[in-house]
């Protein structure tokens, strides 16, 4: 009686010990959310003045602002999701819609798994290799080209889950009224799928908003204004990295307004991906 | 007249539906070409540097780009370093946060706080890169390091591992910061493959009397082992391949020493640092060998991580 009675303690203290150390975990990953989110509001906030909007990067030692590099960034984003998402959208109504059959599919689908979560240093190594070594500069074409291969395996990725998500009665419906394949999909199935294809490009131009690593090597930096897409063009990234790596005092407090920036409109649009999501699963 | 119309759009839409088929087809094929040309452009683009090395790439600590000497064995083991003490952190953590969102937490706070996890994950790296360099390495420095050196670096065999200078930056602070950002990957999939184990054998555990624990660490774990291996292979995979983050705060050094405190290197940190400043072919041959190495290892880790993940999609697959 008294070893039952001792067997259902240690089990009991188990338990709690364990659910303890669960919750202790959940909140360990909270505090390094907080403890960063805060610090980019200590330091970016009180960086982050109008003239930060209204002036290009300094030279070391003075002061200036990030428009060049705000600019830069929103053209080579926009421009990389131009050419990722269309073909990634493509790509997956063929893994959805025409991949039940043949080799093809399958192994699309796990090539392209294993790209979502490649590193995207070695994207941007690719790039330099195959276009800035070819026309022999950095450019913000090859930064928009880096950012773009980027974009495919999460376009794709999500557009495919989402039209698996699609009924097939709906399917089956427009094809009895005789309409042909392709009408089926783009004005049925893709059309009832729209919020989750949204929802997973907006994750891309989350992602690569913050992303480094394939700029350094493609559209390297510009210290001046330059719409040129053909030229070495300033990132918000990369002016970053630079800006915050160096000594001098008004670089870094930039940096810390940069990041502030970039953290601010990642999780907006990751926030807005989620809410945008949550509707379109709730009126299905 | 209306039978001759109909035929002809019949045969119109037939092309339509050939020609949409093709181009969704085509756009498939462009992710297979591309794996195709990543892995071709940096075996061309290190041919220079294989010529020059062989295999002692792989085994040479040299790195003096003076002489034209490269060799690849401390990125390498860098990489290696780090993205173990990320596991070793992120792996218990991870659980724990999967644990908790899926059988502790009140259904209210379920969803924000599986976004908050999410939202970690989406933090730019070069965002925990600066923060790790500003505000984690100086604390880190101040606070653990000197405590570490003085009751763990006296240890026998553990020792060596956790003495040397206080600087704050160096492996172990790159590997905690690694931690922390696979952490979110690593715990939404165990939340995702946790969810799939049916009620149905949750509630006979419970119904025999186990507790929450018991029927976690007995029932649904290995219900779902290959799954949770599948999302430490993932986090792996992207440990290896985190660029911005250990750039900041692993000291790049390309000095191979016994002390987790002391600043090292990692394939990612090198090209980063060094790539747009490398002069001559050899140098930059050599850093896109690392690439490709880089690429190598990650590509064999996150393809084991995949197929573990779709093992257990399979046999959720036949249970239902």
């Amino acid at each position: 009686m008294n070893a039952m009675l001792n067997l259902y303690a240690r089990r009991r203290v188990i338990n709690a010990v364990g659910l303890s150390i669960s919750v202790l975990a959940m909140l360990f990953g909270l505090f390094w959310l907080c403890w960063i989110l805060w610090t980019l509001l200590d330091h970016g906030l009180s960086a982050l003045t109008p003239v930060v909007f209204a002036q290009m990067t300094p030279p070391p030692g003075s002061a200036g602002g990030l428009l060049n590099a705000i600019a830069g960034s929103l053209m080579m984003t926009l421009v990389g999701t131009l050419i990722g998402t269309p073909i990634g959208i493509l790509a997956g109504t063929y893994l959805a819609e025409f991949g039940q059959r043949g080799w093809m599919a399958p192994i699309t689908r796990f090539i392209n798994d294993v790209l979502l979560s490649a590193p995207s240093i070695v994207i941007g190594l690719f790039v330099y290799e195959v276009y800035v070594v070819k026309v022999k500069h950095f450019s913000g074409w090859a930064g928009a080209l880096a950012l773009s291969i980027l974009v495919i395996p999460i376009v794709i990725r999500t557009t495919e889950n989402m039209l698996r998500l699609v009924p097939s009665t709906l399917r089956e419906a427009a094809a009895a009224l005789g309409a042909p394949q392709w009408k089926v999909i783009n004005f049925v199935t893709l059309r009832a799928a729209r919020a989750g294809i949204i929802t997973g490009v907006l994750l891309a131009v989350a992602r690569i908003s913050g992303e480094t690593a394939p700029l350094l090597f493609t559209a390297l930096n510009n210290q001046f204004w330059s719409s040129n897409m053909n030229q070495p063009m300033a990132n918000l990234p990369v002016v970053i990295f630079q800006f915050a790596m160096s000594p001098y005092a008004d670089w870094q407090n930039l940096a810390w307004a940069g990041a502030l920036l970039i953290t601010v409109s990642v999780l907006t649009l990751n926030v807005l991906a989620r809410v945008l999501f949550r509707q379109s699963a709730t009126t299905h | 007249m209306p039978m001759f119309s109909n035929e002809a759009r019949h045969k119109q839409q037939a092309v339509f539906d050939l020609l949409f088929r093709n181009l969704t087809r085509v756009s498939a094929f462009g992710v297979l070409a591309l794996l195709a040309a990543i892995i071709a452009s940096l075996v061309v683009g290190s041919m220079p540097a294989i010529h020059a090395f062989g295999f002692g790439f792989l085994t040479s600590s040299d790195w003096d780009p003076v002489n034209d000497k490269f060799g690849a064995l401390i990125p390498i083991i860098g990489t290696l370093i780090t993205s173990g003490i990320a596991l070793i952190i992120a792996i218990p953590v991870s659980f724990g946060i999967a644990i908790f969102l899926t059988e502790l937490s009140p259904r209210i706070l379920r969803r924000p706080l599986g976004i908050a996890v999410e939202l970690l994950a989406g933090i730019p790296s070069i965002i925990y890169g600066m923060w790790g360099l500003f505000v984690f390495a100086p604390l880190f420095g101040d606070y653990v390091e000197p405590w570490l050196n003085k009751h763990v670096g006296t240890m026998p065999y553990l020792g060596p591992f956790f003495s040397g200078p206080p600087m704050g930056i160096g492996m172990l602070t790159a590997g905690i910061i690694l931690a922390i950002m696979v952490i979110p990957f690593i715990a939404s999939v165990m939340r995702d493959v946790f969810d799939v184990v049916p009620t149905l054998l949750k509630e006979s555990a419970y119904g025999l009397g186990a507790t929450t624990w018991e029927v976690m660490w007995n029932v649904v774990l290995p219900y779902t082992k290959v799954g949770v291996a599948g999302g430490i292979m993932l986090g792996l995979g992207r440990a290896l391949g985190e660029t911005m983050a250990i750039t900041f705060v692993i000291g790049n050094a390309h000095e191979l020493s016994q002390s987790l405190l002391m600043p090292g290197n990692s394939i990612s940190s090198a090209l980063a640092n060094e790539f747009t400043e490398a002069v001559g072919d050899l140098y930059t041959s050599s850093l896109i060998e690392l690439g490709l190495i880089l690429f190598f290892i990650t590509f064999v880790v996150l393809s084991i991580a995949r197929y573990m993940l779709y093992k257990l999609g399979q046999r959720e697959g036949q249970a239902a």
